[in-house]
């Protein structure tokens, strides 16, 4: 656990980054500190290993206070993660890996045969560890630097913006190994970023910070786009927030409607039995869904030979049946044939839904919410009555 | 230490001296600049070029001035005293040291920079004097600077093999082994060096006022 | 001029008599022969560069690593560089060498009495490999990424393992290209030590050629050959140094420098 306890960083110049922090990231989640530039979330991020000493106020790691740590040993037990990866240039990556482990005392050798375990589990071949950082991409640089971050097994870690300069692609890849990378290490982690859309995907909490320093909500993800605190946030949280919470709307039990089925390798001319306004759902040998087949259109000429991948609209997302409700209302909208298909968890075929039916489960769930927050802001109203 | 009597008994050569010392500087130096320039200009664009020239030059370096003071008479048939050598000398050091300034400030113009002059419409010789030559200006004065500096520098080392000029004072000085003429002579040498710097670099700011700060 | 020298002129030998003196074993070796100055020379110039060395490489990592003193880099190398080596020479030569009273001899390199004029040419030496090396040094540091710097505090490193673990072979490839040229200049430069009594080095053909310029054995043959040996060993010397870059330059930050081609340091003729 991290707690920050009313801590307040001024520059020289008497600009206030941090004013009166107080935040707690809970061990073995993953705390994201977002806001727009100048916010102090870097700052907040850099006086917990003490790249930035704080003006007043204490932080605590679990019953530690950071000040009476000195700052090289305090530093070789958190994980640091930074934009640029910050790799040793004239070292190969098996041996940035393993810095944080020498500068500890292990034997060279050890370290090494350890950093290239490490490699693996950031989903790189060893192969690469007798490269050098310039050798490398960016993307790859990037797990370089979270494995040189998990090197010495801290159970902390802090990560500023670490997947920030890589393009769009490869960061919702690096995210993605990231939460799976997590999952298994349950780390503590204070994560900085000013991308919201990222702090949503990754934080088990969220803080938003303002510019001057003053933190302006925590809350879960799911917390943040329903109850934006102020403006501010609301703001910040941006458009389409509504459509994002239900992100993380669990689906619950859907009706879900049977569906024949053709499977690929079948003849065409058997399909047309199986289509529900001209179009069927096509699945392979395990009933895993390929795609829908437009029936209605082909003449009865075409109806000769087997069906095959070729002839599919692949237009269609699925959604499983313990998703959310964003992944179901997403799969019936995207649906060629206006029929979500959802899956089990083994990603075969459980049956259809359509948009009107997903509509009313988030209506349902929406006069639920709302009778809830008139209760509150009675409550509220009633507290702040003399 | 008296600075006054040896320049008082030698105050007829001064001024001869001076202007030795002046122009052995100073014409290498615009001599050299007026070599290196197309030469200079030739490396960037011909890439293949550029190697050999630096190789060159890395080569020239590594003869110590006395020494091509001292070979020059023999290659050019000029007498051993004569003060083209240290000219000739000099204005080969100007060359080797702006060759590679001016190719790596005229190919250090962005390519953004010149394919927006191409598409307005200028030529290649117009974007060579209005967009490439300008933008390098701040690179190659910084090495003109440096040329001169060591130029002014160099001429005294000539006074070894006798040739005469200011670096006479340090000869004098050290055979008379009196400290005066020797300070009076840094003194000069200085003076000159901070006066041919604030020229070019009066001339830099003059061709480019939009790099005031670089230069800072 | 001297009439003798007018004559002399007119009477120079020519650059073929050069191949014909070094192809004559009795120039190399011997007293006063060409290996010992070579060897004179190689001591007067290798003393110098380390001394040079130890003092510009920490006050370059130090000035680079905290910012502070960046002034006295400016300035030095600005500085020193408008003074003619000659005249400083000959200043400490002059000023010094009367106050220096220590027998200390090296054979083959300080000759009795020759202490009291080693020392100004060995601090003028000195004085002129400290601004490239230093620069070279504080330039190096002062391009460290500062992310990589940033990663190697935040992962626990003190102030001196920053230094030496991370700065130092980061700025490498310059501080190597520092020593070259320092060596370069001051190779070239102790050539003048010849100026001064009882010394030696390859500068002593030039200057006693002087006054018997038309000798076959000892006039301009034996300077210009001279010359040559300087130019030569310089060339040597520093390709040496390059390869010993090769050997202590991490291949990782030699690759980077090798592929940022912009506008570099230039060494000057010396």
């Amino acid at each position: 656990m991290i707690r920050f306890e009313s801590v307040t960083k001024r520059f020289r110049g008497g600009g206030i980054a941090v004013d009166a922090l107080d935040l707690e990231a809970p061990t073995g989640k993953i705390t994201v500190l977002v806001g727009p530039s100048g916010c102090g979330k870097t700052t907040s991020l850099r006086m917990v290993n003490r790249m930035v000493e704080p003006t007043s106020g204490r932080i605590w790691l679990d019953d530690r206070d950071t000040a009476k740590v000195r700052p090289a040993t305090l530093r070789r037990g958190i994980g640091y993660v930074i934009q640029q990866a910050g790799l040793f240039p004239h070292r190969t990556v098996v041996d940035n890996v393993a810095t944080v482990p020498v500068l500890l005392g292990l034997p060279r050798r050890d370290a090494r045969r350890q950093a290239l375990d490490l490699l693996e589990r950031v989903g790189l071949p060893r192969e690469l560890g007798e490269r050098y950082p310039a050798q490398l991409s960016g993307g790859q640089q990037q797990r370089v630097g979270v494995a040189r971050a998990l090197a010495a097994d801290p159970p902390v870690m802090l990560m500023d913006e670490p997947f920030s300069a890589v393009d769009p692609v490869v960061r919702a890849q690096l995210q993605d190994e990231f939460l799976r990378l997590q999952g298994e290490l349950g780390k503590t982690i204070l994560f900085v970023t000013h991308d919201i859309d990222e702090a949503i995907k990754l934080g088990d909490q969220v803080a938003v910070l303002r510019t001057g320093g003053r933190l302006a909500q925590v809350a879960t993800p799911a917390e943040l786009l329903s109850h934006p605190a102020d403006a501010f946030v609301a703001g910040f949280v941006g458009r389409d927030r509504g459509y994002r919470a239900l992100g993380f709307a669990a689906a619950g039990e859907l009706p879900l409607a049977h569906e024949p089925v053709v499977t690929v390798g079948d003849a065409l001319a058997a399909t047309p039995p199986r289509a529900v306004d001209g179009w069927a759902l096509v699945v392979d040998a395990e009933r895993r869904p390929l795609g829908w087949l437009a029936v209605g259109g082909l003449g009865e000429a075409q109806l000769s030979g087997p069906v095959v991948e070729d002839l599919l609209n692949l237009g269609g997302t699925l959604a499983t049946e313990s998703g959310t409700l964003r992944e179901a209302l997403d799969a019936a909208l995207s649906s060629p044939s206006g029929r979500g298909v959802i899956v089990d968890e083994d990603g075969r075929f459980a049956g259809t839904v359509t948009a009107s039916e997903v509509l009313t489960r988030i209506e349902r769930r929406a006069s639920v919410l709302r009778q809830e927050a008139i209760e509150s802001a009675a409550a509220e109203v009633i507290a702040l009555q003399p | 230490m008296n600075l006054w009597s040896y320049l008082q008994q030698h105050s007829g050569d001064l001024a001869g001296w001076t202007w030795t010392t002046v122009w052995l500087a100073a014409l290498p130096l615009l001599v050299g600049l007026a070599i290196a320039l197309p030469l200079g200009w030739l490396a960037s664009r011909l890439r293949w070029t550029y190697p050999p020239l630096v190789t060159a030059t890395g080569i020239l370096y590594t003869i110590p001035s006395l020494v091509l003071f001292i070979v020059l008479p023999g290659l050019l048939g000029t007498r051993i005293l004569d003060t083209v050598n240290v000219a000739v000398a000099l204005t080969a050091y100007t060359v080797a040291l702006l060759v590679r300034i001016v190719a790596d400030g005229l190919s250090s113009v962005s390519t953004t920079t010149l394919s927006a002059a191409s598409a307005m419409g200028y030529t290649a010789r117009q974007r060579l004097f209005g967009v490439q030559l300008p933008i390098a200006v701040p690179v190659i004065g910084a090495g003109l600077r440096v040329a001169a500096v060591s130029n002014v520098s160099l001429v005294s080392v000539a006074s070894i093999i006798g040739v005469p000029q200011l670096g006479r004072m340090f000869i004098d000085g050290s055979n008379l082994s009196t400290l005066g003429p020797i300070v009076d002579g840094l003194i000069a040498f200085v003076v000159l060096a901070l006066v041919f710097d604030g020229l070019i670099l009066l001339g830099i700011r003059t061709l480019s006022p939009w790099a005031k700060q670089a230069l800072a | 001029m001297s009439t003798a020298a007018v004559i002399a002129d007119k009477f120079l030998p020519g650059l073929d008599r050069v191949p014909v003196w070094l192809n004559d074993p009795a120039n190399w070796t011997g007293p006063n022969g060409l290996l010992e100055r070579i060897g004179q020379h190689l001591g007067y110039s290798v003393s110098a560069v380390v001394v040079a060395l130890l003092i510009a490489l920490p006050l370059g990592l130090v000035i680079g690593h905290t910012g502070r003193g960046v002034f006295l880099v400016v300035g030095l190398a600005n500085g020193l560089r408008a003074v003619p080596i000659l005249g400083l020479l000959l200043l400490l030569v002059v000023w010094l060498s009367p106050h220096l009273h220590a027998r200390l001899t090296v054979p083959g390199l300080i000759p009795p009495g020759g202490f009291a004029y080693i020392v100004p040419i060995e601090i003028a030496l000195v004085l002129l490999a400290i601004p490239p090396i230093l620069s070279n040094t504080y330039a190096g540091v002062q391009a460290v990424d500062p992310a990589v710097r940033d990663a190697g505090e935040g992962m626990g490193m003190r102030g001196s393992q920053v230094i030496w673990q991370v700065e130092f072979p980061c700025a490498l490839p310059l501080v190597m290209s520092g020593l070259r040229s320092a060596t370069l200049q001051v190779i070239a430069t102790a050539t003048v030590a010849a100026y001064v009594p009882f010394l030696g080095g390859l500068g002593r053909f030039i200057l006693d050629g002087q006054d018997q310029l038309t000798n076959l054995r000892y006039g301009y043959p034996a300077m210009v050959s001279a010359g040559i040996v300087v130019a030569v060993l310089a060339v040597v010397v520093d390709l040496l140094l390059a390869l010993v870059q090769r050997l202590v330059v991490s291949r990782g930050v030699a690759e980077r420098y090798r592929r940022r081609r912009g506008v570099r340091a230039v060494p000057e003729p010396a």
